[in-house]
């Protein structure tokens, strides 16, 4: 396959177990290049454990992951160079600057000297905290500190950015800040985006959606079909469970279709 | 923030990735500078692990030299002072105690998830784990050399090359000690349980060896405590340092420290491998099923 036309993370029927309990089941999902995809799920859905098996915290036992169609289990390293990360919990040292922090993530990608002085001053500036450089990472707010993150996910020139609930704990405009900052690097640069969140005003209507509930994909299309009932078949031996009456938006959808699963459960 | 202009081209990628010799070089050095301005940053840890050593020699030792003598064994060739017979013991005690720090410092890591972050960085992950241990034994040596030169003040004196030629013996016991604690910190959950671990791990490995006392008089004591210190691999890092002191190397202690060094990084790989070991374990480095 060539690589430049491959999707930018293709996870192909992956199943993952902690002990008896399954946390992910049958999954697949694709995110084109420079496309922005949303995977929304309530928390436990299986987000995290998915994006563990995306960037190889975990191995991937059923099923396959590839970024830009290279294996993530064979070919580790060249899969692993494309793509950046923002993980749920805050991964930035508390005990140094913002400066120190960059570098740090910039050598554990190979980068150095004055291409990755360059790289930091220019993503600080991408995400308005160039004045901050020399600070410690202590002394930001939650949504400064969340920015940091996104610099040090692309110092690299990753092009696949996964935000694991990006935004979560942080005020509106901090998280109007974030959304903003990541669509114009989708529309303006081509990054590819997979975006998880439960966080329904950060889906545009012409969004890709994936929904994960309790390690199953039950619904994908767009924003607008999923909260109009339309949906793509998920499983061709399942129907989609959306209910009726529950299409007046996207979050009403989400929780007459999480319900629905949960009542099948019960 | 949306009024932010982009830089042109934030994403235009690289000619070639640098994940090449000279990458992994870069990446080792920002491993190990990172360890050391945490290091810097913690001055009560740099305190901690002087006071420590400094505490055994100035107080310990100078009340048990009445009680403790030292005839001539290797590699002393006249009666020394039991300060001098001990700093050897107390340095690489230093080195036990970074080591287990560091695998403190990993457990903090997963904890916070900076773990994470290393991880998912595109070089082998056997070479981060190196890296890691490299950036602790850095660390350790700057520790012991400032023990070794306070201990030169107080008069315990070294022959002068014997603190060049000990360098390497130094590395290597640093490298077989951050072995054991990599081990250690994949096989603990949470900081709470580290403790524990510690008067498991440091206190029986310190004592049952040569350190404070040499193994003849330890036989003397008890033969079933000798075969213990005699097979601790701690005993084995202390005389590989104390001969190398003097100029002397020790093939057996070589051997040992070399071997352990080998096993435990091979385990702690295994340990840290994402389909094995903790990270392929229930809930993974954080005990996050979801």
């Amino acid at each position: 396959m060539n690589h430049q036309e491959a999707p930018a993370l293709e996870i192909r029927a992956v199943s993952h177990a902690f002990g008896p309990r399954r946390a992910l089941d049958d999954v697949s999902l694709t995110v084109p290049a420079g496309r922005f995809v949303a995977l929304l799920g309530p928390n436990g859905a299986g987000k995290t454990t998915l994006f563990s098996l995306a960037t190889r915290l975990y191995s991937t036992r059923e099923g396959a992951v590839r970024i830009f169609g290279r294996d993530i289990a064979t070919s580790p390293s060249a899969a692993l160079a494309e793509l950046g990360v923002v993980f749920q919990n805050r991964t930035l040292d508390l005990d140094l600057t913002v400066n120190q922090n960059l570098a740090y993530h910039g050598a554990l990608h190979g980068l150095s000297g004055r291409p990755l002085k360059a790289r930091i001053s220019a993503l600080l500036h991408l995400v308005s905290l160039a004045d901050r450089l020399n600070e410690k990472v202590r002394t930001l707010s939650g949504g400064q500190a969340r920015r940091v993150e996104i610099a040090r996910a692309l110092i690299h020139r990753p092009r696949l950015l996964l935000l694991d609930e990006a935004t979560v704990g942080l005020d509106l405009a901090s998280r109007a800040a974030i959304v903003d900052i990541v669509r114009r690097l989708v529309a303006e640069e081509g990054l590819a985006v997979l975006w998880a969140t439960h966080i329904f005003d950060e889906v545009r209507p012409e969004d890709d959606i994936y929904v994960l509930d309790k390690g199953r994909i039950i619904a994908h299309g767009t924003a607008g079909e999923v909260a109009g009932g339309h949906l793509a078949p998920v499983r061709p031996k399942e129907e989609t469970p959306v209910p009726e009456g529950a299409t007046a938006s996207l979050e009403a959808a989400f929780r007459a279709m999480t319900a629905a699963r949960a009542e099948d459960a019960a | 923030m949306s009024d932010t202009v982009l830089p042109p081209r934030v994403l235009a990628p690289p000619v070639a990735r640098p994940l090449g010799l000279a990458g992994h070089a870069v990446c080792l050095g920002g491993i190990v500078n990172r360890e050391l301005l945490r290091f810097v940053q913690q001055k009560e840890r740099f305190l901690s692990a002087l006071v420590r050593p400094l505490v055994w020699l100035f107080i310990f030792a100078a009340g048990f030299r009445s009680v403790l003598g030292v005839s001539i064994i290797p590699p002393y060739e006249t009666y020394v002072l039991y300060e001098v017979y001990v700093t050897p013991g107390l340095a690489v005690m230093i080195q036990l105690f970074n080591g287990m720090q560091s695998s403190l410092s990993m457990v903090y890591d997963r904890e916070v998830g900076s773990m994470r972050v290393l991880l998912t960085s595109p070089f082998p992950r056997w070479y981060l784990l190196l890296s890691k241990l490299v950036a602790g034994v850095v660390v350790s040596l700057a520790q012991v050399y400032v023990f070794l030169a306070i201990a030169l003040l107080w008069e315990v004196e070294m022959p002068p090359m014997g603190y060049l030629a000990a360098l390497p013996a130094f590395i290597l016991t640093g490298l077989m000690l951050g072995s054991i604690g990599l081990v250690i910190s994949s096989l603990i959950r949470q900081l709470e349980n580290f403790a524990s671990v510690m008067n498991f791990v440091i206190f029986p490995m310190f004592f049952a060896s040569s350190a404070l006392y040499p193994l003849w008089r330890i036989r003397d004591a008890s033969e079933t405590l000798y075969l213990v210190c005699l097979i601790n691999p701690f005993t084995h890092a202390v005389e590989l340092v104390r001969n190398a002191l003097y100029g002397v190397f020790e093939p057996v202690s070589f051997a040992v420290v070399l071997g352990t060094t080998i096993v435990f990084f091979a385990l702690a790989v295994v340990a840290y491998d994402p389909g094995r070991g903790i990270m392929g374990r229930r809930g993974g480095p954080k005990g996050e099923a979801a």
